[in-house]
């Protein structure tokens, strides 16, 4: 085990280990750092720029997300230009995006005091895709946080069936050639859609109810239990919509020792099994 | 008006750009001394001579040599940035097809002062022609065996030319890295720097082809060679890649110290010249007030302007240097590899704003949010591209305030 050194956080001695982010030492300080990019079980993308902080001796602002510590750091979070670039990068954010569905960046953005009329332009439209059973894509609400491209690939899955694809503005997440996601290498595990930060990636089944104004997540209960498909032993997360006693997703508890939170195609999207009626023995013959 | 003697250029539009014509002119010397004193006084020659990187940083070459030649893995490279991209500028290719042979001594001097177990050349994927020259002018040296007796196990050097697919970005060192590892050309953190954690992760020296082609006479004729022209601070001399409102748009070399109103007049700049951008599209306007600045570092650093990439573009009075900031924001917003936040939306909402303002349909508050627009790109940038994608619009909101632009 590494000595434990000290670095500087807005003047005050904080702790750290060798190895840490900067980021990983502001939250055990407590020190409010907004992130969007950034996910605990994913390699630090450093792309979204929320979390950026002033580290003497570098020019630009650096990402906490990604920079280690190292012995003797002087970090700053409360100067205006850290909060003037983390402003920033939400009010450049909600100039293109539809954040309809990413509660966390408008609540992180508006704590900023980040004034979404800020920048005029052209927003995103690059569509909505509907063209499989079990998840949808809505990528005007696309951040190009690169989550996805992370679970997808080396991170998580391995099955490298989304990359980011075009340059500047006009970038996003591609399935290959832009593809559907039945013709790509997609396998459906939905990890993807666990990681997704603003709901541009969403189960179909969560997307169809709130179209109906049926979604609502204080009506849900969740019951616990073990996947049945194999012998891994994933713990499953059933949301069961109280009123029509009905399972309507399906995740796993992001601190589980096995799963982390990710999951395979039959544990996410396998339930609807459990509300088929049972059929008498026979009883097809019949009639 | 001085005539400056061609040091780098000197062999430019010889009859003869064979390797026995270069040999013959004194070519490949520099190769035999390095390996007659061995890799350490090698690159204690290069640093001493002050030698800084000419692709637009100024890093010191030889600081950059010494941490690859000491670095602990067996397995190093070395990699000559011929992506040269930025607007305007166009030395290294004038360089490479003047005299191919000495950048390509360069690069095996490179090789063997830092042990490179391979070396790559990203090329320009425009650059058709250079890489052709280039793969021809290898295919000659290694015919003739000097290939040899470079990679420490003994095996003969492996270059390797890659060809760029068309991006800016992909002149940015590690976005090169990646492209020449096969994937998409996106910048990295730094830290780790590339002589620590560079192409596949292991320490490499990345350098312009301006900066390699400085090297062999440095080692053949000692660091003082290099320090008999230009200034104390900026020794040697600079290609500067002239274009725009003069007669003779053109590479020039100069040593460092030479005013920018002497290197207009070179070029043959027209009388009413109205500005200059100063290092390409990165760089900033400079006006007719300053064109008495020393082109060396410390005579730019002065003028708060850069020598960037030796880009030097001349504007007349009757441009509109608003279209112009209108066309470098186009520029980025094309350019932008799109990952991270403030470039890829930044470049974007700059880009709509300036082509408000070149239109003249400004609403009245685009110059103070292209301000504060800028502070963003600036600092919260994960590259060179969108932390310099607003230096040349500032540059020109200043000159704005100071009543210096004619339209």
């Amino acid at each position: 085990m590494a000595e434990e050194f000290t670095i500087l956080i807005d003047g005050r001695p904080a702790p750290a280990r060798p190895g840490e982010t900067i980021l990983t030492v502001l939250r055990r300080q407590e020190v409010e750092t907004p992130t969007l990019c950034t996910h605990q079980h994913l390699t630090p993308a450093k792309t979204c720029r929320a979390c950026v902080v002033e580290l003497k001796g570098s020019r630009p602002l650096v990402a906490s997300c990604e920079r280690k510590v190292e012995p003797g750091m002087e970090v700053r979070t409360d100067s205006e230009r850290v909060q003037n670039a983390r402003r920033g990068v939400f009010e450049l954010l909600l100039s293109q995006n539809d954040v309809s569905t990413a509660p966390g960046l408008v609540s992180q953005a508006e704590a900023l005091g980040a004034d979404p009329d800020r920048y005029r332009g052209q927003r995103y439209d690059r569509g909505f895709f509907d063209d499989n059973k079990l998840y949808v894509r809505d990528f005007d609400k696309c951040i190009l946080c690169y989550r996805c491209v992370e679970a997808c690939g080396p991170d998580v899955q391995n099955t490298f069936a989304l990359t980011v694809a075009g340059r500047g503005f006009t970038a996003g997440i591609s399935a290959g050639f832009d593809e559907t996601l039945v013709e790509s290498a997609c396998v459906f595990c939905g990890n993807c859609v666990e990681v997704c930060p603003t709901g541009a990636l969403m189960d179909r089944r969560e997307h169809s109810m709130r179209e109906q104004g049926r979604w609502d997540e204080s009506r849900q209960d969740i019951v616990q239990t073990t996947c049945g498909y194999c012998g891994v032993g994933c713990q499953l997360d059933m949301h069961v919509d109280r009123e029509r006693n009905e399972i309507v997703k399906v995740t796993s508890p992001d601190q589980h020792p096995i799963t982390l939170g990710f999951l395979c195609v039959k544990g996410r999207y396998g339930y609807s099994f459990v509300e088929a009626e049972d059929e008498p023995a026979g009883a097809a013959k019949q009639v | 008006m001085a005539m400056h003697e061609a040091v780098l250029l000197r062999r430019r539009g010889a009859e003869q750009r064979n390797l026995k014509a270069y040999v013959a002119s004194g070519g490949l010397a520099a190769l035999a001394k390095a390996r007659a004193i061995g890799p350490e006084e090698t690159v204690r020659i290069l640093t001493d001579s002050g030698l800084v990187g000419r692709g637009g940083a100024a890093f010191p070459a030889g600081r950059k040599w010494e941490s690859v030649r000491t670095a602990k893995d067996p397995i190093r490279y070395v990699v000559l940035n011929t992506d040269e991209s930025e607007p305007g500028t166009f030395k290294d290719r004038v360089m490479i097809e003047s005299d191919p042979f000495m950048v390509l001594e360069g690069l095996l001097i490179a090789c063997y002062a830092v042990s490179a177990t391979g070396a790559y050349i990203y090329v320009r994927g425009e650059y058709g022609r250079v890489a052709d020259l280039l793969q021809q002018s290898l295919r000659e040296l290694q015919q003739a065996g000097h290939l040899e007796g470079i990679e420490p196990q003994g095996r003969p050097l492996r270059v390797e030319i890659r060809r760029g697919g068309g991006a800016y970005i992909c002149g940015e060192e590690t976005a090169l890295f990646r492209s020449i590892e096969g994937y998409r050309g996106e910048p990295m953190a730094k830290p780790p720097f590339p002589t620590v954690a560079g192409l596949f992760r292991k320490p490499t020296v990345v350098n312009n082809v301006e900066t390699i082609a400085n090297v062999p006479d440095i080692i053949a004729f000692g660091a003082k060679a290099l320090r008999s022209r230009g200034t104390e601070r900026s020794p040697g001399t600079k290609l500067f890649s002239v274009s725009g409102h003069v007669a003779r748009p053109d590479t020039y070399e100069v040593p460092f110290g030479t005013p920018l109103s002497e290197l207009l007049q070179m070029a043959g700049g027209e009388a009413d010249l109205q500005a200059v951008l100063m290092g390409g599209a990165a760089g900033t306007f400079v006006f007719p007030k300053d064109f008495d600045l020393a082109l060396s570092y410390e005579g730019v650093a002065e003028r708060h302007t850069t020598l960037g990439s030796g880009a030097v573009i001349a504007f007349n009075r009757q441009t509109n240097l608003w279209q112009v900031a209108e066309r470098l924001g186009r520029f980025f917003a094309h350019e932008s590899c799109g990952q991270c936040v403030p470039c890829r939306v930044g470049t974007r909402r700059q880009h709509e704003m300036l082509a408000t303002l070149a239109a003249g349909r400004g609403q009245g508050d685009e110059r103070g949010l292209l301000l504060r627009l800028s502070q963003v790109m600036t600092d919260a940038s994960i590259c060179g591209l969108g932390q310099t994608a607003a230096t040349a619009v500032r540059s020109l909101m200043d000159a704005e305030s100071a009543g210096l632009l004619a339209h």
